[in-house]
């Protein structure tokens, strides 16, 4: 067997061509990655998505769609929309945080201003 | 669900195969919605979300099922980033709001220093319960690392990826700290 082969063919137990989709992206020293990205997706379709794709964004889909697989993986139920939802979340709780502290700081403001005023008087 | 008389679940019409009474996807692909699977299977394939449902108790399965569509859908609309796009931008929203709120905060404490020199301790400044405490904390020690060092690193609008970003599980557990995940109904909409 070709021990050059890209850790997607070898998973594949295929022979790895020259013009390997797969190759640029999933090299023979990471074979968890592939694993991962193949376990949800599955090669077909990460080979289609791929394929559909210009050439310099194809770095970024594998990326992208490994944290997507791997996010999956640790969460079955919500993979990365539990992410998104947790984010959303601390979203919410900063603005109301902030608005309060806002809202301290005219408080604080007004009292000030009245406390110069009455002291002129 | 399938059965003589019964009309085939929307999986089973795209696959062209016949709705069993036990079939995994009937209660999740109703027939009204074709589009549901389709997008589904475009992005994952029906085989592996058979395989991620039948790994999964039944009263996981209707939010596996959202949560998948919500993906796939994510995907089809930007093919490069999918849900990572949108992960990213909240970033940047959680990052600006983490730096109002410390502008804010060391304001109000030069307001208070001024109006009484001898305050003791800053955190007679704020009344804050326990949970604001904890995103206070949380907020420092994230802007004590680089701004980035925890979270995805990369900005959505350059379209820059940096690949070296913190696993999911430790973005998960930095998360974790603030509450249990808000699965909020809007989130499916």
């Amino acid at each position: 067997m070709n021990p050059k082969r890209c850790a997607a063919c070898r998973y594949l137990r295929r022979r790895c061509p020259k013009d390997c989709v797969f190759s640029p992206y999933f090299p023979p020293n990471n074979p968890e990655k592939f694993a991962c990205v193949h376990r949800i997706y599955g090669a077909g379709n990460v080979s289609k998505m791929l394929q559909q794709l210009p050439v310099q964004t194809r770095a970024e889909v594998v990326e992208s769609l490994c944290f997507e697989a791997t996010c999956r993986i640790e969460d079955p139920v919500y993979g990365c929309v539990g992410i998104i939802s947790l984010l959303q979340t601390q979203i919410q709780k900063t603005e109301n945080l902030l608005a309060r502290t806002q809202a301290e700081i005219a408080v604080a403001q007004t009292k000030h201003s009245q406390n110069q005023h009455s002291e002129f008087m | 669900m399938g059965g003589p008389g019964s009309s085939p679940c929307a999986s089973c019409k795209l696959l062209r195969r016949r709705c069993a009474k036990d079939c995994i996807f009937a209660p999740y692909f109703p027939p009204d919605d074709p589009h549901k699977f389709a997008i589904v299977h475009k992005v994952f394939g029906a085989s592996n979300v058979s395989k991620m449902l039948q790994e999964l108790l039944v009263h996981q399965r209707a939010d596996a099922v959202n949560s998948l569509v919500f993906e796939a859908n994510a995907r089809v609309r930007d093919p490069v980033y999918g849900c990572v796009g949108a992960i990213s931008y909240l970033q940047n929203q959680v990052s600006q709001l983490q730096m109002q709120l410390a502008v804010a905060q060391a304001e109000i404490l030069c307001i208070q220093m001024q109006h009484e020199p001898t305050l003791q301790s800053h955190h007679q400044v704020l009344e804050l319960d326990q949970d604001d405490k904890a995103l206070l904390l949380h907020n420092n020690i994230d802007n004590c690392n680089n701004n980035n060092n925890n979270n995805l690193g990369y900005a959505m609008s350059s379209g820059q990826f940096n690949s070296n970003f913190a696993s999911p599980s430790s973005i998960m557990q930095m998360q974790m700290q603030m509450q249990d995940p808000l699965k909020q109904e809007s989130l499916w909409t």
